[in-house]
C-alpha cells in the first residue's frame, strides 16, 4: 500500500519562542510517523538547531524576516528543510568542532549535531534567496528495507 | 521541566544542582551568571551535579564549554557530575567527554580537587 505524501508547512517569526516552536511540532509529527523518543529527540533538535541558526545566523535575529520550516512524510523518510532570508552559506566553510583548535570554541556544533542525528543533511541555496536546509530521517523499518516501502508502524498518520 | 540551578557548599566545593533543559537562552545565561557569581565570591572548586538535566543543546555544550574555561582561567577547576545518558552521549560525540574532568560520584569528585 502507497502512503500518500503528507506535508505541513510552518511560517515563523524570527524570534526565540520560534526555536521552542519548531521543536514541539516537529515532536509532534516525528512521534505520530512512528520514530521512537531517541530518534524524536534527536530529530526534534536537529530542527531546533537548524531554527536556531536560521534566527541568529540567516535572519540576524530581525523580526520582520521570516523562518519557514516544511516537514514532509514521504514514503520512506520524513523530510525536514528550514529556510530562512539571509545571505546564505557554504557548508564547506564552517569549521569541524571536532579539530583539537575548535574543541573549546563556545559554538559552532548544531551543524555537527544535525549531521549526526540526522540520516540526509543538506544545505543549498534557495530559489527565494537566503539557505534551505534540507535533512531526513529514514521510518525506522525502512532503514535496511525497501527504501520505497513504509512498515505497518509507519502508516499511523499524524495528529 | 524549566531550568533550575541551586548552589550548595560542600566544604571548599561548590556544587550546582542543576535540572531542567540546558538551551539557548534562559538555562545558558542563567548558569554563566551564576558560574561568574561564585568566581566574584572566590569560589574556585565547582561541580555541575547534570543529574537531573534530560536535554543540552549546541549553546548549552557551549555554555558547559564557556563555563570550564571560564573557571580554568580563573585558577580553578570545574567538575562535571552525574551525566544523564542523553547528555553523556552528546559530549561523546562532540569529543569533550575528554575535555572535561566528568565524575560518577559525588564524594570522590568532591576529593579529586588537588
Amino acid at each position: 500500500m502507497t502512503v500518500p505524501t503528507q506535508r505541513i508547512e510552518v511560517t515563523l517569526e524570527t524570534l526565540l519562542d520560534s526555536v521552542e516552536l519548531a521543536e514541539e511540532i516537529c515532536l509532534r509529527i516525528a512521534g505520530a510517523a512512528g520514530f521512537d523518543e531517541d530518534d524524536c529527540m534527536k530529530i526534534g533538535m536537529s530542527v531546533r538547531e537548524s531554527v536556531i541558526n536560521a534566527f541568529q545566523y540567516g535572519n540576524g535575529q530581525q523580526r520582520e524576516k521570516k523562518i519557514h520550516v516544511t516537514f514532509e512524510l514521504l514514503p520512506a523518510k520524513l523530510e525536514i528543510t528550514v529556510r530562512d532570508q539571509g545571505p546564505g552559506f557554504n557548508l564547506e566553510d564552517v569549521p569541524d568542532p571536532l579539530a583539537e583548535e575548535n574543541l573549546l570554541k563556545t559554538s559552532g556544533r548544531g551543524i555537527f549535531l544535525m549531521r549526526s542525528f540526522m540520516d540526509e543533511f543538506a544545505v543549498r541555496p534557495s530559489r527565494q534567496g537566503g539557505a534551505e536546509v534540507v535533512m531526513a530521517k529514514r521510518y525506522p523499518g525502512s532503514r535496511t528495507a525497501d527504501p520505497g516501502s513504509r512498515s505497518t508502524q509507519d502508516k499511523e498518520e499524524p495528529s | 521541566m524549566s531550568f533550575k540551578a541551586t548552589p550548595r557548599e560542600s566544604g571548599a566545593v561548590t556544587v550546582i544542582d542543576v535540572s531542567g533543559r540546558i538551551t539557548l537562552g534562559e538555562g545558558s545565561s542563567m548558569l554563566r551568571e551564576m558560574l561568574r557569581d561564585l568566581l566574584n565570591k572566590g569560589q574556585k572548586r565547582i561541580i555541575l551535579n547534570l543529574a537531573d538535566v534530560n536535554y543540552i543543546d549546541s549553546s548549552g555544550i557551549g555554555e558547559l564549554v564557556s563555563g570550564y574555561t571560564t573557571v580554568k582561567n580563573q585558577g580553578g577547576e570545574l567538575k562535571l557530575l552525574h551525566l544523564t545518558k542523553r547528555v553523556h552521549d552528546l559530549l561523546q560525540i562532540t569529543r569533550l567527554f575528554t575535555v572535561f574532568d566528568v565524575q560518577s560520584d559525588e564524594r570522590a569528585a568532591i576529593a579529586s580537587f588537588g
